[in-house]
């Protein structure tokens, strides 16, 4: 007779790997990563600025790093980092100020928070593109 | 700490058992479900069960009823009213929480896979163990709690707008649907409450009748009991009585802030 399981022993029954992305925890951890996203990109901010502190010639070096593709691609992200960090810390408020719980309203806020941030961020950067050189 | 990946002993193994339809079925569907044998020294599994839906209720509940009746006995699970009250049959089915009565194989589109409520012991096959859950419940003292004597001739009485206030969260049946979606609930189940503690706990607060709300806050204010709930939701979107224990939640720190001024 084989001994019972100990409830020390049972397995842990699938949870991440398993359960269906919803609406709220994808907008939810997506608010998480732009937040380290940001944290990191203030380090690249002291790098600009210290370049710029430093005189031209480290200046001309920390622009052309970010001028590179990878430096674009990095300033994009940062950009709707920032935006949908943003716009979803509105809805944290709202959150906070209890309002906004029910459901057309957190799925609306939710599409208006991650739209808004990519509509922004085109804006932004067609804005940059075409004013820049 | 949250740990993201299941331990060894918990890996679901893909290759379990196929049980093929009876011949001559026209109308089949797959159930994937998750099995766990306590007395097998063997991780959990994945079985197949192809099920003849002409010759089967419409929902996942009815298939499983068939698959234990008809297939294969050894398949544990826990089910009682058939009709959403019990909470008894909550499970997550096609990777969202519900109660498997309610829930109808015909809103899954391809097979439909059933495992135990997410990140619980498993007692056996989609059994889990609930003991933590009901000892949380019963740590927010969910019954009336008085100072003052009752009226020498009568019962405590309440206006219909007080009692409209308790109506809502009053209907949650502790199926464990809402706390067990919940990833915050995951990885601090030992200290967060979790959402349906929490909207009992809320149900008592705005009780007309209940003299206990500034104790029940005091044990709530606490930055794992009540505050490790994140706004994520899952709790919300899950609840198969279509309850709101975020919005609860979010007016309990409500209450909080306002008491401190």
């Amino acid at each position: 007779m084989p001994r019972p399981l100990s409830a020390r022993d049972r397995p842990t029954s699938p949870h991440l790997q398993i359960y269906r992305w919803q609406i709220g925890n994808s907008l939810s951890i997506l608010h998480r990563l732009t937040g380290i996203a940001l944290a990191l990109g203030l380090l690249a901010l002291c790098y600009w600025l210290m370049s710029l502190a430093g005189g031209e010639r480290t200046y001309a070096l920390a622009a052309r790093e970010f001028a590179s593709p990878l430096g674009r691609i990095s300033l994009i992200g940062w950009t709707f980092a920032f935006l949908y960090h943003l716009l979803n810390g509105v809805r944290h408020l709202f959150w906070d100020m209890g309002k906004g719980f029910e459901r057309t309203q957190r799925h609306a806020s939710g599409w208006f928070a991650a739209l808004g941030a990519v509509a922004l961020t085109v804006c932004i950067w067609v804005f940059i593109w075409r004013s820049g050189p | 700490m949250a740990e993201f990946s299941l331990p060894a002993n918990s890996k679901v193994r893909k290759d379990g058992r196929v049980f093929k339809a009876p011949p001559g079925a026209k109308n089949v569907r797959v159930f994937k479900i998750y099995r766990f044998d306590p007395e097998a020294a063997e991780n959990p599994r994945m079985d197949s069960y192809e099920l003849d839906m002409d010759a089967c209720g419409p929902m996942v509940l009815d298939a499983l009823i068939k698959i234990k009746n008809e297939v294969d006995s050894t398949l544990s699970f826990r089910r009682s009213c058939r009709e959403g009250i019990c909470g008894s049959c909550a499970m997550n089915i096609d990777g969202k929480n519900g109660l498997a009565c309610v829930s109808a194989c015909a809103d899954v589109k391809h097979d439909i896979k059933i495992y135990p409520l997410p990140h619980m012991p498993v007692i056996k096959d989609l059994v889990p163990d609930l003991t933590n859950f009901y000892a949380q419940y019963a740590s927010i003292k969910p019954w009336l709690q008085t100072r003052t004597p009752a009226p020498p001739d009568g019962e405590r009485l309440q206006s219909k707008e007080d009692q409209e206030k308790v109506d809502r969260p009053s209907a949650c049946i502790l199926c464990a649907c809402c706390s067990t979606s919940c990833p915050s609930y995951w990885w601090n189940s030992d200290r967060y409450l979790g959402p349906a503690a929490l909207l009992a706990a809320y149900r008592w607060i705005v009780d007309s009748r209940d003299e206990a709300a500034g104790e029940r806050l005091d044990y709530l204010e606490d930055p794992f009991r009540l505050y490790r709930c994140h706004t994520i939701m899952n709790c919300t979107e899950a609840c198969p009585k279509d309850l709101n224990p975020a919005k609860a939640i979010g007016e309990i720190k409500q209450m909080l802030l306002h008491r401190r001024h």
